[in-house]
């Protein structure tokens, strides 16, 4: 099947077959493999993307359904190789381990800065919690995303302490 | 990259400008270096590769736990159109084993536990090959499973392994029990403790039990092999050590190490799940199969769960013998190690395990007994903390019912018993004041969750929630288990503007050893951190040999071999300046420009110029391109004796200890972790951003194994939960509101620095904490680890606690559900893998 997809702002036009999902067709028919496969199965959100203006698990969306659709992708985040602010932020803050949760992550969080400019930590917390980390344990990232709302200072930023 | 003390963002995006700073850079919180394409998408990782050709597999797996293959039929499978290559174990002729040799590729004649590869399908497509192994039929006799260790342990049970006494192993560090179902005992022998029983007071003896558990990387297992003509191997793989692959691979395949090469893109996390080889011989069988042709196995999650291996299950008996006073004058330690099927490294967690067992805690006498045991089960690998998450459970729950029996608090019982210098380990070695500080570590947890009282916010919280507020602490040590003559080295080579390239095989997984060695080559060599570049991939090929990414031994090692690098690059540099500047060498120093005379600053010869080999102004050139290597090699370690398991088998000590607040309703049971504070005595921080993440990532993975996570078969052995709908993993609304993280600085004398490692120490004792926490609040006495808001239930009301591991209620869910059927019928769900009959 023909499918017309607008990535990132750039449009394209592939076949599919009807059983490939929309991550399939980002990682193999248009090359883009920052969103990744964890599970398969919706359940760990390494595959978060943004479809017409909420956030999917990209593995439980069939190509077929994003024909017409827009889609942004972690490759989309950064500007002719500035990061945006959320990367910037997940950078200084060490929110990033092994990275294969990072793509899906840093779209969740555009999702929650967009919906909630200044989230609560506890709705950081919600804004993440489908997008399963296994290294990081989550503080830093948390705090990555107060950083990037706007919201790190000295009693929000967690340090190392010096016994 | 600036190396200003704070970096922001915008100076990650821009170019360092010619003033930078220089160094120092060891203890600065510099961001890690391979973050900006690990957060651009730009990260290449094995899943993310496509090479010309490739293929894709898929794996036959066994439905049964324990079978005979009466036969296989490929025969439909092999006309599938699309379908280039299928194997079945008959036509492989090779094992594999790290240190014991007791697995085929693919089961050959038996099956030894579900999910266990049978047969394998390379095809043009996934799905082909998902339609192909469809088409394999397989034809089992079903044989009873030995599932539980401590039936396996009879003398009489079933052997999951007749041919034991046929397997090559490592002799000099383990002990197979030919004709039992033991892969390896372990025993060490300290004092006397039958002396130390008869002068103690009080003799209190507990089992304490947890269950295997699944690493769970993001990323899966993923291998692309090509067997090209002439039997040249290119193996793609998301392992965690390149050489251990390469060595492996070629002692099974009996080929020569240099036709056989390794690269590893980035990796997505391995938590020990991807040391040792996994899929490759399989693969690289199957590209042999097809004629050459590139093939790509990408393990399914379920498949992680169950074809791959997980952490080995432990059942600990300890037996403590103490005076009123607090002191311990004998302790008794048996461990039966679940191995599952095959040996892996099991038999090396239990020897690490038993010269690890006491703790950080001095006992005068002590005997430890520890056995690896085959069941049917999927087997036990390493997993971060190798042994000792498990181990702790049960030792730290046992001081604290130790310390409950003789009635002293429990914190002060503890450290009338730590380590201090002048004390032997288990295996004799003397403790001194450099080898690190779990007093200072232990204190310092307890001070931060204000141990020993309620805060009035506290109190309050228990007021107004009728819950009650626990706290408890837990010590922890671990040194690296490895081969007492561990090796690695390092290069870094000078490009011609004077930046570095430093090259070794210690695999970044997520740990930040590419930051940590590039701050530590970037300090010695007194360059800015952006003219040192940690090369991404590692190839077997160009990269000098590293062990394995494996037991917080990175720092230390390759620390070391990338100073050593370093001053090897300077010598280099140095020797030409000396002619350069017809210097005497002791005038020499440097800086991140170039090598000048000390007394004459301006009068020097700058590094681009040095780089590639200097060129005189007639065109005379001397000494040649800057390239610096490091060897470094454990110092003073030795195998331990077989009997007595004495000996020197630990590079270093990293001590530490946690603190933990927990509110309990004491009539449901249910719980929460308020705070947790842990303390490490990591020697020296390198980069304080990524001890922190290292801490709290570790203590979050502890988290899980504490809480929620755990293996739960059937009672034909069939796995009930490889999913993460039902094997919980923890999320960021599951980590405590209050995480503190501290450290502790008594130097390593032999680490770069003075530093030495933490990687898995954050995940060890972390659920003993917990359960002290809990026992502190409501009495429950828990042994079973995880701690699930039933367990402590059950636990309060004195019910018998339910060990549904081996259930016979199968509902596929992380809870104790009461065995007799109690439960709604239409809560129970069939088991997850058709109900197989007998034969078929």
């Amino acid at each position: 099947m023909r499918v017309s997809v607008t990535v990132n702002g750039h449009a394209f036009e592939r076949d599919v077959e009807e059983h490939w999902t929309l991550l399939r067709l980002l990682r193999e028919g248009l090359g883009m493999t920052g969103s990744k496969e964890g599970c398969g199965a919706g359940e760990c959100g390494a595959c978060t993307v943004d479809l017409n203006g909420k956030t999917v698990n990209s593995c439980l969306v069939l190509a077929v359904e994003a024909d017409g659709g827009r889609v942004a992708t972690v490759e989309g985040e950064a500007d002719h190789g500035r990061l945006s602010q959320i990367q910037a932020a997940f950078a200084r803050n060490h929110a990033v381990q092994c990275g294969f949760c990072t793509g899906g992550m840093v779209m969740s969080v555009r999702d929650l800065l967009t919906r909630n400019p200044k989230p609560t930590v506890e709705e950081i917390k919600e804004g993440i919690e489908g997008n399963f980390c296994r290294c990081t344990g989550y503080e830093q990232i948390v705090e990555a995303v107060l950083d990037a709302s706007g919201q790190l200072n000295a009693s929000t930023k967690g340090a190392l302490r010096y016994v | 990259m600036s190396d200003d003390m704070e970096v922001r963002a915008p100076e990650l995006n821009d170019p360092p400008g010619p003033g930078a700073p220089a160094g120092p850079t060891v203890g600065v919180d510099h961001p890690r270096v391979e973050t900006i394409e690990k957060l651009t998408g730009d990260a290449l990782y094995t899943a993310d590769l496509l090479l010309p050709g490739m293929l894709h597999a898929k794996v036959k797996q066994s439905p049964h736990a324990r079978a005979r293959i009466l036969g296989i039929d490929t025969s439909r499978a092999e006309a599938l159109p699309g379908v280039h290559a299928v194997l079945t174990g008959h036509e492989l002729d090779y094992k594999i084993g790290l240190y014991i040799v007791d697995k085929d590729i693919l089961a050959k004649d038996v099956v030894r536990h579900f999910g266990e590869a049978v047969a394998a399908v390379a095809a043009e497509s996934p799905e082909i090959a998902t339609d192909a192994v469809e088409l394999i039929d397989v034809q089992y006799e079903v044989l009873t499973p030995v599932l539980d260790p401590m039936v396996a342990f009879e003398p009489d049970a079933p052997l999951v392994h007749p041919d034991l006494g046929s397997y090559s192993y490592v002799e000099a560090a383990f002990s197979p029990q030919p004709g039992t179902n033991v892969a390896h005992v372990q025993k060490i022998r300290k004092g006397d403790v039958e002396q130390g029983f008869a002068e103690a007071e009080w003799v209190i003896e507990r089992e304490y039990t947890n269950p295997s558990v699944q690493h769970v990387p993001l990323e899966t297992h993923v291998t692309i092999v090509q067997w090209k003509a002439g039997d040249q191997v290119t193996i793609w793989s998301s392992a965690q050590s390149p050489f251990t692959v390469r060595n492996l691979f070629c002692t099974a395949m009996r080929l020569p190490l240099n036709q056989v090469r390794v690269i590893i893109p980035h990796v997505g996390g391995g938590f020990g799940g991807k040391a040792g080889i996994h899929l490759e011989p399989l693969v690289a069988c199957l590209s042999r199969k097809a004629g050459g042709r590139p093939v790509r196995l990408q393990a399914t999650r379920e498949e992680e769960f169950s074809l791959l291996p997980c952490r080995s299950a432990l059942t600990y008996r300890i037996k403590t013998g103490v005076r009123s006073d607090g002191h311990i004058t004998a302790q008794q330690m048996t461990m039966f190690w679940d191995a599952g099927a095959y040996a892996d490294y099991a038999v090396n967690v239990t020897r690490a395990s038993g010269f690890s067992s006491s703790g950080p805690y001095e006992l005068p006498n002590a005997t430890v007994d520890a056995y690896t045991i085959y069941t049917n089960k999927p087997y036990g690998t390493a997993y971060r903390g190798f042994g000792h998450v498990e181990f702790f459970w049960g030792l730290e729950r046992h001081m604290e019912l130790v310390a409950q029996a003789i009635g002293m608090d429990s914190l002060e019982f503890r450290k009338r018993n730590l380590l201090r210098p002048g004390s032997r380990t288990m295996t004799g070695e003397v403790i001194t004041e450099d080898t690190g500080d779990p007093l200072a570590c232990l204190e310092a947890a307890a001070t931060a969750i204000d141990y020993g009282r309620l805060t009035p916010e506290e109190a309050e919280h228990e007021r107004r929630t009728g819950r009650r507020i626990g706290k408890g602490v837990a010590t922890l040590h671990k040194a690296p288990a490895m081969p007492s003559f561990t090796a690695t080295a390092a290069v870094v080579k000078m490009n011609s503007d004077g930046s570095v390239v430093l090259n070794v095989a210690l695999t970044e997984i997520g740990q930040g050893c590419n930051t940590a060695l590039a701050q530590i080559a970037a300090e010695r060599l007194r360059f800015p951190m952006h003219r040192v570049k940690v090369a991404v991939e590692r190839d077997t090929d160009k990269d000098p040999y590293d062990w394995q990414t494996v037991a917080s031994k990175g720092l230390l090692l390759s620390g070391n071999a990338t100073i050593l690098a370093c001053d090897n690059l300077l010598e280099q540099g140095y020797a030409m300046a000396v002619q350069v500047l017809r210097a005497n060498p002791a005038d020499l120093d440097h800086d991140a420009d170039g090598v000048f005379v000390r007394h004459h600053r301006e009068h020097r010869v700058t590094w681009p110029e040095l780089s590639l080999g200097y060129a005189f102004p007639n065109g005379n050139g001397i000494g040649g391109p800057l390239v610096g290597v490091g060897r470094y090699i454990a110092q003073g370690l030795t195998h331990l004796d077989k009997e007595t398991g004495q000996g020197l088998p630990a590079l270093d000590w990293t001590y530490g200890a946690h603190g933990v607040v927990v509110d309990v309703d004491p009539d449901t049971g249910e719980f929460d972790v308020l705070a947790i504070s842990s303390v490490y005595d990591v020697g020296r921080v390198v980069n304080p951003g990524l001890v922190r993440g290292q801490c709290i990532g570790g203590m979050v993975q502890g988290l899980g194994t504490a809480l929620c996570e755990g293996y739960i078969y059937d009672q034909q052995g069939r796995l009930l939960n490889p999913s993460f709908t039902d094997n919980k993993i923890p999320t960021s609304r599951d980590i405590p509101a209050r995480i503190e993280t501290a450290v502790v600085q008594t130097a390593q004398i032999d680490g770069p620095f003075g530093a030495r490692g933490v990687g898995e120490h954050p995940m060890i004792s972390v659920a003993p904490a917990i359960g002290n926490a809990i026992q502190h609040a409501t009495g429950a006495e828990l042994m079973h680890m995880p701690i699930r808001h039933e367990d402590v239930w059950r636990a309060l009301q004195s019910h018998e606690p339910i060990d549904n591991w081996i259930t016979e209620t199968p509902v596929g869910s992380c809870r104790s559900d009461l065995p007799g059927g109690n439960l709604a019928t239409e809560e129970v769900v069939p088991p997850r893998r058709e109900e197989q009959p007998v034969l078929h």
